[in-house]
């Protein structure tokens, strides 16, 4: 794996989003989704207390839309317009591509998430939060992004219709994400012997983001969602090889 | 595909020819690096493209099939792009991208966006990525097609310019693109090699080759038909009505053709002992004489002959 290539496919990539209305049409609703769950769903004001909990707990439901939306046209757009062709016959790897890509994707909800500090700062003008928790949040969310998105990575690279890839991705992303919940849970528990109802459990993309959230990036968690994102990034770089005949 | 097995050396420009779905652009994919065979190797030089593909790709430039691009980059970032992914550097970019620029005449589009570009200017733009790095081989699927004939002209002259230091791979299904560039045509029908030879050698393989053909005014020529298979065989006689249409009444003609197999071409059946019997011929007969030539042989015959006949086969 090349560092230079990886780069000037981010590069690429990442231009490509500002050329297009999807870097603006993103980080609007981004911005706004976020507003209105933090301050109204999440009843920030209402909670009187310094932290950014009532935002980030709905960031798995936001990025279970909008990451899927970025990432959806990252393959299947390539296959359409034949230019996977031209990509895959310069002297770089599949597995840069791949790479670059998803940088470039990643690098981009960073920037999202980074229009967010706004309201870092507002917590900390208005009370004394704990920003190491806040910091740890951010991580996690920016961790979970990277997680959604390699699926999503993987999955637009499956079809050239980038509204099957948007569906395939959210319907995905958000069956890895229910595992965590109780409801589900107590679903398998009594049809799947226990070390497999662990195993299945301790892939909620949910489960890990929430214990981020608490404030503590543990070890677990980090390889957790580092561990996820190769191996999606993996696939990928399969199935690419395996679709790029069709 | 099966069994497809050729070399292109420098200075050769091998033209791939076949019908729809005969796997031309299948064969330019896997040496361009695009799908690996499922049996079989590509060697680029003495590099085998599966085991270091990034070396061979990189002594290959290569126009795919309807010359894809990033329809939102601009001409000049979309060069760059490609200048930058081939290996190219600083200054290096700049130069091989003006160098472009110039050879292919991409002036007037260079920072406009690709998908508002023309046919024309799009598939040009594809022939420039594809030369930017002044790449050894170059495999280039359909160069001209979409092309207004001005602009085949200059891609034409551009191929055959580069020609002596490159091994060059085109696919057309412009006949007249053989005879114009190719110094070798590999004919390709139902995943196989049917012929393999120069333009001259496969037109040699037509029944016309070295056909004459008289065309004489009125309608009388068809009189001496016993006497003409007589002379040189019925299986080898033709004779077509015509017309010459130069001026605004066409005048009636006959086309008297003799058939010549490549065999038989010391028995008296040579262009030009048949050339000269029939202008005797016509002498006695007081005819005018109206044209006289010699067929080199047509490709889209041999062409038509080959492809059909390996289709039947499967």
């Amino acid at each position: 794996m090349r560092i230079a290539p990886v780069a000037l496919i981010a590069k690429r990539e990442l231009i490509s989003y500002f050329t297009t209305p999807i870097a603006y049409v993103f980080l609007t609703i981004f911005l706004a989704l976020n507003g209105v769950f933090g301050f109204y769903l999440g009843n920030f004001i209402a909670r009187d207390q310094a932290d950014l909990d009532a935002f980030f707990q709905f960031h798995p439901w936001l990025y279970l839309v909008l990451i899927p939306a970025l990432s959806m046209r990252l393959w299947a757009e390539e296959r359409r317009s034949g230019s996977l062709e031209l990509l895959l016959t310069l002297p770089v790897s599949t597995a840069e591509c791949v790479l670059g890509k998803f940088l470039a994707a990643w690098s981009f909800t960073l920037l999202a998430l980074a229009g967010t500090l706004p309201m870092w700062v507002t917590v900390n003008y208005l009370g004394q939060p704990d920003n190491g928790a806040i910091a740890a949040a951010y991580v996690g969310s920016f961790l979970l992004a990277g997680a959604i998105l390699a699926v999503g990575c993987c999955l637009s690279a499956v079809t050239k219709n980038q509204v099957v890839a948007f569906i395939a991705t959210a319907v995905v992303c958000l069956a890895v994400m229910l595992l965590g919940f109780h409801v589900v849970i107590d679903t398998i528990e009594g049809m799947l012997p226990s070390m497999l109802v662990d195993v299945i459990t301790t892939q909620s993309f949910f489960m890990h983001f929430n214990s981020i959230r608490r404030g503590v990036v543990s070890g677990p968690d980090l390889l957790f969602f580092l561990t996820t994102i190769v191996f999606w990034l993996y696939a990928n770089v399969v199935v690419i090889e395996y679709k790029k005949s069709d | 595909m099966a069994g497809l097995s050729f070399a292109v050396g420098r200075g050769e420009v091998l033209g791939l020819l076949g019908p729809n779905g005969a796997g031309k652009s299948t064969t330019m994919k896997i040496i361009a690096g695009f799908l690996a065979p499922s049996a079989g190797t590509v060697h680029v030089g003495d590099v085998d493209m599966s085991r270091q593909p990034i070396i061979a790709k990189r002594q290959i430039g290569y126009l795919a099939e309807g010359a894809p691009a990033y329809q939102e980059m601009t001409t000049l970032g979309f060069l760059r792009f490609v200048a930058a992914a081939r290996g190219l550097k600083g200054a290096h970019i700049d130069r091989a991208v003006r160098r472009m620029v110039e050879l292919i005449h991409l002036e007037q589009v260079i920072h406009q966006t690709i998908e508002t570009l023309s046919k024309g200017f799009r598939r040009r733009v594809g022939l420039a990525q594809a030369l930017l790095h002044d790449a050894p081989i170059l495999i280039l699927d359909e160069p001209t097609d979409g092309l207004d004939p001005n602009q085949k002209y200059e891609v034409r002259s551009l191929i055959r310019d580069m020609a002596a230091d490159k091994a060059i791979v085109l696919s057309t299904h412009l006949l007249e693109e053989v005879d114009a560039l190719c110094t070798r045509a590999l004919v390709v029908a139902a995943g196989r090699i049917v012929a393999d030879g120069t333009p001259l050698a496969l037109r040699a393989r037509s029944r016309w080759h070295n056909a004459v053909t008289m065309i004489v005014e009125g309608e009388a020529a068809e009189t001496l038909r016993p006497h003409l298979n007589a002379q040189f065989g019925d299986q080898r006689v033709e004779i077509q009505p015509t017309s010459l249409e130069v001026t605004a009444t066409p005048v009636p003609a006959m086309a008297i053709t003799v058939f010549a197999a490549p065999d038989e071409l010391g028995k008296g059946l040579s262009p030009q002992h048949v050339a000269e019997a029939l202008q005797s011929m016509g002498r006695n007969q007081g005819w005018r004489t109206l044209g006289l030539y010699v067929d080199p042989g047509r490709l889209d015959d041999v062409f038509r002959d080959l492809t059909i006949r390996a289709q039947e086969r499967t």
